[in-house]
């Protein structure tokens, strides 16, 4: 579904006759004007937000327009560990997930060509989970390896889990829950571009004298890039702004919470707008800076 | 070995792969048969009653904010439908000034973390004084509807062939009825395609909801403030029958143009 949004921009041809006339204009500017409303100014807020300072005389929640640039200073020495565990639960839950994918997605778009029945049968399984609630989804999780659950009493009955040890409330149940809420996002684009996969190329890779792990290395992967780097986007991005599978009432605990559950206890429960909005701000500017820079490498070195 | 492990250790993989993403579905929706009490933990024997009365459960309150997740996704649906369709007219059929800068508009609310764009809305409604209630939960999904609209529209645009508009305006007709007649119902499908893409970012959506919604409650916020005291089984009902609906309308999809593929093939 969102895949789209990433792996079919360069698809669009580009012969078509592009004239120029007022109707564009019309065309354009409900919805443009929508987004700079909606989506544009709310960010300017979010800066303006992130500068103010608490109101003299005023209740928890009041706040004047300032310039106080030490609101950033305060939340990175508050909500460090956060910001760090943010990326890190991200990055593992990404890595773990294209791991999960790939063979898959290989798997449904290369091997199981000669039966197109099955092929959309199998893709219709991947989206499956996109259409029941995330947050039951998550929750399904949490039960299903809860204390008391046959999973966990069965783990410390062979003792490969000590008698006061969890599962759920810890990091590890957090990035589990994570890989599994994005598996889909990766499947998808990763299926799209192996699909296209022509596998004349792997065979003139073998005829080269390539054993199969090398002509993966040096063939599959490289011409699978495109969706690789959709997909890792794709998990990544809302991975490390997610704060359901963090939340305490699903999978996280205390050691394990995310710049996202402290935005949105700021925000909604302290009432200290400043710090929700500054957390907001270095979450979006690391984000884009580690895109763009990613995006970089992956077209330079890996696609050419 | 190497034979085999191409043979059968991918399918094998694969296999249990997609087991694995249908577990929690699965779980889901056996307990929506548990009869259970205010929390649907322990299994305690199988029953219908959850699914017969549905809306009866704390005075209807899984109805009302599955009814409240209906209305908001229906309403920006049609507006972010609207808006997404007609920019994807433009982008694919015209040439105009700022055309990067308007991708990069397009693009970044899709780049951009779901808590940034929920708190950042928030912070304006916060600043300009506006009481958060449905009009805003809804205002903040059409926002981030709108890209993925334009998105979807732009392929089925960019396929199609504008001789057949020229054809249409050669037979002396109107503008309007040139799009009535020929562009529009061409672009349905994409468009369809759209909408229902949108209704299922609404209708799934907490993040954003959570921080523009107030007092207002939808189907995921109700599930996400039930989750601390125990979720009722009716909501697994009422989560179970909407993946119920979903799978039917996408696997007939599916089926039916498989259907009209091979119907294609043999007139041809």
């Amino acid at each position: 579904m969102a895949f789209a949004a990433f792996s079919t921009t360069a698809g669009a041809p580009e012969d078509i006759q592009r004239r120029r006339s007022p109707v564009a204009l019309l065309l354009l500017l409900p919805g443009i004007l929508y987004l700079v409303l909606f989506f544009l100014t709310p960010l300017v807020s979010l800066v303006l937000t992130s500068l103010q300072t608490p109101a003299e005389f005023g209740d928890i929640g009041q706040f004047n327009y300032a310039f106080k640039w030490e609101n950033y200073v305060q939340v990175v020495s508050d909500y460090w560990p956060h910001i760090l565990r943010s990326f890190g639960f991200a990055l593992a839950a990404t890595v773990l997930a294209l791991v999960f994918s790939y063979p898959l997605a290989y798997f449904i778009g290369v091997k199981a060509r000669r039966w197109p029945l099955m092929q959309s049968l199998m893709l219709v399984l991947v989206i499956a989970p996109f259409f029941i609630s995330f947050l039951l989804r998550t929750l399904a999780w949490k039960q299903i390896f809860s204390d008391e659950s046959f999973i966990v009493t069965s783990l410390k009955a062979i003792s490969l889990l000590a008698p006061d040890a969890h599962l759920t409330g810890t990091p590890g149940a957090v990035i589990f829950g994570l890989t599994y809420n994005f598996i889909p996002f990766m499947t998808l684009p990763l299926y799209t571009t192996l699909e296209r996969l022509d596998v004349r190329y792997l065979e003139a890779g073998s005829d080269l004298y390539a054993n199969p792990f090398q002509v993966f290395r040096k063939v599959t992967i490289p011409l699978s890039m495109p969706g690789i780097v959709a997909g890792t986007l794709l998990t990544f991005i809302p991975a490390a702004g997610d704060y359901v599978n963090a939340s305490r009432d699903f999978l996280g605990g205390a050691d394990s919470q995310m710049i996202g559950n402290v935005i949105e206890a700021n925000f909604l429960v302290l009432l200290n707008y400043p710090a929700a909005a500054a957390l907001s701000i270095i979450l979006m500017s690391v984000i884009l800076v580690i895109v763009t820079i990613y995006i970089k490498r992956a077209g330079t070195e890996e696609l050419l | 070995m190497k034979i085999s492990l191409g043979k059968w250790l991918l399918p094998l993989y694969s296999a249990l792969a997609l087991i694995f993403l249908m577990v929690p579905i699965v779980y889901t929706f056996i307990f929506s048969f548990n009869d259970s009490l205010k929390s649907n933990i322990t299994w305690r024997g199988f029953t219908f009653d959850k699914w017969l009365n549905v809306c009866q459960v704390q005075n209807g309150a899984v109805c009302e904010a599955f009814g409240n997740s209906l209305v908001i996704g229906a309403v920006a649906t049609v507006a972010a439908t609207v808006m997404g369709t007609m920019i994807a007219i433009a982008i694919v059929r015209y040439k105009f000034r700022y055309r990067s800068a308007t991708s990069l508009l397009l693009f970044l609310p899709m780049a951009t973390p779901e808590v940034v764009l929920g708190a950042g809305l928030a912070a304006q409604f916060l600043a300009v004084g506006v009481p958060k209630n449905m009009l805003t939960i809804i205002l903040a999904h059409t926002m981030f509807c709108i890209s993925f609209v334009v998105v979807t529209v732009k392929a089925r645009v960019a396929s199609l062939d504008p001789a057949l508009e020229e054809a249409g305006q050669d037979l002396y007709g109107s503008p309007s009825q040139v799009f009535m007649r020929i562009t529009f119902p061409l672009l349905l499908p994409g468009i369809l395609a759209a909408a229902l893409l949108s209704f299922a970012l609404s209708f799934d959506d907490f993040i954003i909801t959570n921080f523009n919604s107030g007092a207002v409650s939808t189907f995921p916020k109700y599930i996400y403030i039930s989750a601390a005291r125990g979720i009722p089984a009716e909501a697994n009902v009422v989560a179970s029958a909407v993946f119920i609906l979903a799978l039917v309308i996408v696997v007939t999809a599916q089926v039916s143009t498989a259907a009209r593929a091979k119907r294609l093939a043999k007139l041809s």
